[in-house]
């Protein structure tokens, strides 16, 4: 409670201050508009259904691309984990794409698919991909010897090890890869949503462009804190829960608990 | 070397090591961990492998459990060639190796959720079971990070125990702990075995250790790991690591360890 009041707080200072700057005169207000304004525009674009519909055609895209990414880059990872063969060869490639922005892909992907939902999908799953084949097989090659060795003896093979034994022993691997392709994704798709038009959805990257295309600050403003508060959303409901869990299990970050 | 106990004598041997020799190779050298040991175990017997390290002793015991193949010689368990790891045979590692994504509960059951004999209720039973045996009932949903490292050792023994193998074996299982702790383990290790009658292979370099659990302690030498001497230590069990018959034989079976590392540099 007292850590919640303390952040609200914070933020209400925050705001403060920034109307302080607007009144001061000193910028003009088409440049920094006042955050009365931008609430207002945030208000105005939610009752008219605009922002929610945008940022669904934005989040079912990262969504569905993540999966995507997440499901190819983990069997990957851990194939590459099991020989030394595919980690000279698939695990560089990884590792030489995973330094590559991800926004980088998107020219290409415009030629292969055009301006549609599939060049998306195509930049936020080459957003994903390489960070979690990295973590997987990271996380698999760092597991103590003797967890494989206590499995075996109790009759553990096959998929039963792969899925009970070397996928949870590398979950904090395996976490902290899936968090680093998160933001991978979330970066790329919205570079490229601001790079191009997609016919056939407008999302929130295009929200944020048009906004400062007409010169409307308190959109572009807007449109910012919505992705902002999606990603601290997202970091709250989707890895938050994981971390707790690995910090509980393996008695990790103790002091907070 | 002649009195085993003589319920035993009639029975087929539980593991028979047939002239087993193993070889490692690294990059400058090859190493022979192993030549031509050959030992026999009745079934309910806890015999000990003694020796210092690099005697092969813990190679011998992945030999025995299946992890690691011999070079040459062969592994029986009831007249069946071992060929790889199996539920009659579970090892308990030196580390507890507990998995910190289950708890002490979790730990317990991974055996059993293995065995498709089992109904779920029967699995719970058995693992409550276990857990209580080895008196850590109260720490069923305990994380591993919250155990002591004495209690790790015993939801390792409890996990072993639950399939219910007919051989445990057990690689310096109380190396890393204290003297306080080990005592204890060593009257509950005790009661446990006088109980179940499992056929324990107990790997081990601490003399009173060995003559406090094994009814035989067989003695390894290194470089190449052979067997050099087995002794029957025929105390009334249970044994009280710290009394003076036991000191006694200690002191012989140290000496004899003395005598088979003349012309190596001492630890």
């Amino acid at each position: 409670m007292k850590r919640t009041a303390v952040a609200l707080l914070f933020f209400a200072v925050l705001i403060g201050l920034w109307e302080l700057a607007v009144r001061s005169g000193r910028w003009s207000v088409v440049l920094l508009p006042s955050p009365i304004f931008v609430g207002e525009y945030i208000w105005g674009a939610l009752l008219d259904g605009t922002l929610v519909e945008s940022t669904w055609v934005t989040l079912k895209r990262l969504i569905v691309g993540y999966i995507a990414g997440v499901l190819i880059g983990l069997p990957l990872g851990l194939l590459t984990s099991t020989s030394q063969l595919l980690e000279d060869t698939l695990g560089a490639l990884a590792l030489g794409f995973q330094t590559l922005p991800s926004v980088c892909w998107v020219p290409l992907a415009l030629v292969w698919f055009g301006q549609t939902e599939g060049a998306m999908l195509f930049v936020v799953i080459m957003g994903t991909v390489w960070s979690v084949i990295i973590a997987t097989d990271h996380g698999a090659r760092n597991i103590p010897p003797i967890y494989a060795r206590a499995a075996r003896t109790m009759g553990s093979e096959g998929f039963h090890k792969w899925t009970r034994v070397i996928l949870p022993a590398s979950l904090p691997f395996l976490v902290s890869g899936m968090k680093q392709g998160w933001a991978f994704a979330w970066r790329s798709l919205m570079a490229a949503e601001i790079y191009v038009t997609i016919l056939t959805g407008f999302g929130l990257g295009h929200l944020l462009h048009y906004g400062r295309e007409l010169n409307a600050m308190d959109q572009v403003i807007g449109i910012m804190i919505v992705i902002v508060v999606i990603g601290l959303l997202v970091d709250r409901l989707l890895f938050s829960p994981w971390e707790r869990f690995l910090h509980r299990r393996w008695g990790t970050n103790v002091k907070e608990a | 070397m002649e009195a085993a106990p003589p319920v035993l004598q009639t029975r087929q041997p539980k593991l028979v090591v047939d002239g087993v020799s193993k070889w490692f190779t690294s990059k400058r050298n090859v190493v022979q961990a192993l030549d031509r040991v050959s030992l026999e175990v009745a079934e309910g017997e806890f015999v000990c492998l003694l020796g210092p390290s690099g005697c092969g002793k813990s190679t011998l015991l992945d030999i025995i459990a299946g992890l690691t193949k011999p070079d040459e010689g062969r592994v029986l368990a009831d007249g069946k060639q071992i060929q790889g790891p199996g539920q009659q045979r579970l090892v308990m590692f030196q580390e507890s190796a507990l998995f910190p994504w289950l708890d002490a509960f979790g730990n317990v059951m991974f055996g059993l959720k293995l065995r498709p004999d089992l109904t779920n209720k029967e699995r719970r039973r058995i693992a409550e079971n276990y857990l209580e045996l080895v008196g850590l009932g109260k720490f069923k949903h305990a994380q591993v990070h919250e155990l002591s490292g004495g209690m790790k050792q015993r939801v390792a023994l409890a996990r072993a125990l639950a399939p219910d193998p007919q051989v445990l074996l057990m690689d310096e299982p109380f190396a890393a702990l204290d003297a306080m702790t080990r005592d204890q383990l060593y009257d509950d290790i005790q009661r446990i075995w006088m109980e179940s009658r499992k056929t324990i292979v107990f790997v081990t370099h601490n003399v009173r250790e060995a003559v406090c659990l094994g009814d035989r302690i067989v003695l390894m030498t290194p470089s190449p790991g052979r067997i050099s001497q087995i002794f029957d230590i025929p105390l009334p069990r249970p044994r009280d690591i710290n009394s003076p018959e036991l000191a006694s034989y200690s002191s012989r079976i140290a000496a004899a360890l003395k005598g088979t590392r003349q012309g190596e540099a001492s630890e």
